[in-house]
C-alpha cells in the first residue's frame, strides 16, 4: 500500500474513502476473471451463521450442531488515489448465499451483473435482488468463445430489464473491457443520483 | 495451548471449529459490527497490556499500521471474516485500534462518483 506520509499526523488524515462495487452473476459467468483482469485477486473467506433470520434454506437439516457455512469470495482493490479506493467483491451467485448479499449490498455503489448467453437464467436472481433493493446495476454480457452473440437489445428484452439499465457486451479476460464495465456502472449511478437522489439514498 | 487441545482439534473437527478456537469459541463480535470496507488503524504507542492477546491479534495490529479495510485484513490473515471481526472487536474494546466506518452518504456525492469514474478510466 502506498499511503502518503509516514509520520503520525499525516497518517491520521490518510483514511481513504472506500467504495464498494459488487460483481455478481451465475456460477462460471466470469466473476473471478473480471476481478482478476482489473486487480490482484485475493480470496476472502467468510463463515456465516445459517440460523440468521435471512437464511432462507434448510441446509442444516439433520446436522443440528453445524450452523455455519464457509463461503469464499473474490476480492480485489483498485487504488484510485491515496485517499480513494475501490473494492471489488465477487459475490457468490447462488440464491442460497443471499444472506451474504445483504451485507455486501449495504453501502455498495452498485453491481456489475455478468451474464452468460448460454445460461442467461443464471443471472436472474442477481437482477431480481438488485432491482428489489434499488442498488444501481448494469448487465455485462460476457462473450464466451463459441457462444452465439446477441445484440444488447435482445438481451435486455430477454432479461425484461428497465429501459434505463445499461446492457453492454464485455470480455472479462480483457482489462480494458472490464474497466469499461465499471465506468459504465459508475456513470449509471451518477445518472440515477441526478434523476432521483432520494430514491438512491434510501436504497442504501 | 496445552497439547490436549491440539489433539482434540484434529482434522475431523472440520474447518469451522478451528478458526473459532482463536476467539475462545465466541462467534459474535462485541459492540457494533465491522463492514467489509470499514477502515481500521492501529493506535500508535500502545505498549502495555498486550500480554494476553493471541498472536493473531498482534498480527492484525501489525497489518493495520496504515488504514486497512476489514476485508483486506481477513484476506491477509487468511482467517474467515467472522473470526477477524471478533478479534477486531477485542482490540476496539481495548482501544488498540481506531475504527473508521464507511459513510454511506458519500455515495450521494456526485462529485466523488465522478472522481471514481475518472480514476477507473485511467486504468
Amino acid at each position: 500500500m502506498d499511503f502518503a506520509g509516514s509520520d503520525q499526523d499525516s497518517r491520521a488524515k490518510a483514511v481513504p474513502v472506500a467504495i464498494k462495487i459488487l460483481v455478481a452473476g451465475g456460477f462460471g459467468a466470469g466473476k473471478t476473471t473480471l476481478v482478476s483482469s482489473l486487480t490482484e485477486i485475493r480470496p476472502l473467506r467468510t463463515e456465516e451463521d445459517l440460523t440468521a433470520p435471512s437464511a432462507l434454506i434448510d441446509l442444516t437439516a439433520g446436522v443440528e450442531d453445524k450452523t455455519t457455512t464457509t463461503v469464499a469470495m473474490d476480492f480485489g482493490r483498485i487504488t484510485i488515489r491515496d485517499d480513494l479506493v475501490v473494492y471489488l467483491f465477487g459475490t457468490p451467485g447462488q440464491k442460497r448465499f443471499w444472506f451474504m448479499w445483504d451485507e455486501l449490498a449495504i453501502g455498495a455503489l452498485g453491481a456489475v451483473v455478468l451474464a452468460d448467453t448460454r445460461r442467461l437464467a443464471d443471472c436472474f436472481p442477481a437482477i431480481d435482488y438488485f432491482e428489489r433493493r434499488g442498488t444501481p446495476f448494469i448487465v455485462a454480457v460476457n462473450c464466451f468463445d463459441g457462444a452465439t452473440r446477441f445484440p444488447a437489445e435482445i438481451i435486455r428484452s430477454a432479461l425484461n430489464l428497465n429501459a434505463g439499465v445499461p446492457v453492454m457486451v464485455c470480455d472479462a479476460r480483457r482489462r480494458a473491457s472490464c474497466r469499461d464495465a465499471l465506468v459504465t456502472l459508475v456513470e449509471h449511478a451518477i445518472r440515477l443520483l441526478a434523476v432521483s437522489p432520494d430514491a438512491v439514498s434510501s436504497a442504501r | 495451548m496445552p497439547p490436549a487441545d491440539d489433539e482434540w482439534l484434529d482434522r475431523d473437527a472440520g474447518p469451522v471449529v478451528r478458526p473459532y478456537a482463536v476467539t475462545g469459541g465466541r462467534t459474535r463480535p462485541s459492540g457494533g459490527t465491522f463492514d467489509l470496507v470499514t477502515m481500521v488503524t492501529a493506535v500508535r504507542g500502545i505498549q502495555a497490556a498486550v500480554d494476553d492477546l493471541e498472536p493473531e491479534h498482534l498480527t492484525l495490529l501489525r497489518l493495520c499500521r496504515l488504514p486497512t479495510s476489514v476485508a483486506e485484513l481477513a484476506a491477509d490473515l487468511d482467517l474467515p471474516l467472522g473470526v477477524v471481526r471478533i478479534l477486531l472487536s477485542d482490540m476496539r474494546e481495548r482501544r488498540l485500534i481506531a475504527v473508521h466506518q464507511p459513510v454511506p452518504t458519500r455515495l450521494n456525492d456526485a462529485l466523488l462518483l465522478k472522481e471514481v469514474a475518472d480514476g477507473l478510466r485511467r486504468l
